[in-house]
């Protein structure tokens, strides 16, 4: 990978986390509102942010685009015969998201923003991922 | 124009913002939206016990780890370098329920009677931080991505399997919500 291409990578996550703060999506209270149905802020982000890309990756798909190295665009699928997959490890994601209040972009953000302990989470995050890891064979998918 | 580098951004301009990400990493480099991947990367970069699930070339991910880099410097910039003085008016309901699961401090990002080092201490802080965080690891690779990669992403590029998982989230979700913070705040 180019060396640009990095900075690029940089610029876009800068952007994006700007957004989140700016959007209010990494506020605990706002998650706390969405769980509780009590106001369209964060079902309105979700759902235009869906509109936006699935519109652009119908244009993608029509227009066979490539990358800006000439590269065909592939998004890769996902099988959803695993449905258990789904259902039991999204649900135990929900608990998680629900509990913290953030998803994974948004701890980085807080992070960020200088509120230090979420260092904490982003660590018991990368123990879940790697617990998941070693037991994932025994697991159902 | 300044004044919109401090001030919140209503949903209806943040939502489409957000949703560029994906055309914009497909055109960067071919790349799919998603952040949780990351700590799968830092697992594979140091694992100590040869798992086969990070048998891989971690440096595959470098652009992602690169991006969240990125998302922090973006935190620091719209939360501190910008940062917008007023308390984040979240619904009345909202407030109410929260003020009688004892939340009295509603200014910042975070309530700051549970977001910081000293609680770390009690079982409250140990549940919310700790277990809290090794749900979202464990949870999210476990269901193959998180609000970026399913939500956003994959029901943008209309995958039954990321509608299954974001059905998991809201599951999830309002079982804490409803039945266990009561408990643990």
């Amino acid at each position: 990978m180019k060396y640009t291409d990095y900075f690029l990578y940089l610029l876009s996550g800068i952007f994006f986390g700007f957004v989140l703060v700016k959007s209010e999506v990494i506020s605990w209270f706002r998650i706390q509102e969405m769980f509780r149905f009590d106001s369209i802020h964060m079902y309105g982000i979700i759902g235009l942010a869906i509109l936006v890309g699935m519109i652009s990756i119908q244009i993608v798909k029509k227009l066979n685009a490539t990358d800006k190295n000439g590269t065909p665009i592939t998004i890769p699928p996902k099988d959803p015969s695993q449905w258990k997959r789904y259902v039991i490890g999204g649900s135990m994601f929900g608990l998680g998201w629900a509990l913290l209040g953030a998803c994974p972009a948004p701890l980085f953000a807080l992070l960020g923003t200088g509120i230090s302990v979420m260092i904490v989470p982003i660590v018991a995050a990368i123990l879940g991922t790697y617990t998941y890891g070693v037991f994932q064979k025994y697991m159902p998918h | 124009m300044l004044d919109l580098l401090y001030q919140p951004w209503p949903w209806f301009i943040a939502g489409p913002v957000i949703g560029l990400m994906v055309p914009l990493l497909l055109y960067i480099g071919n790349k799919s939206f998603g952040v949780s991947s990351n700590f799968r990367h830092i697992c594979a970069a140091c694992d100590p016990a040869g798992i086969e699930f990070f048998n891989y070339d971690w440096r595959t991910g470098i652009w992602n780890l690169v991006l969240i880099v990125g998302v922090a410097i973006g935190g620091f910039l719209g939360g501190s370098v910008f940062a917008n003085p007023e308390p984040i008016a979240i619904s009345a309901q909202t407030t109410q329920d929260l003020q009688t699961l004892g939340i009295l401090n509603f200014t910042g990002f975070v309530p700051s009677d549970i977001f910081n080092w000293e609680i770390l201490g009690s079982a409250k802080g140990l549940t919310i931080l700790i277990i809290g965080g090794f749900l979202i690891g464990f949870g999210t690779r476990y269901a193959g991505g998180c609000t970026s990669g399913h939500a956003i992403t994959g029901l943008s590029n209309l995958q039954l399997a990321s509608f299954i998982a974001v059905i998991g989230f809201f599951i999830g979700g309002l079982i804490m919500t409803y039945l266990l913070l009561p408990l643990i705040l």
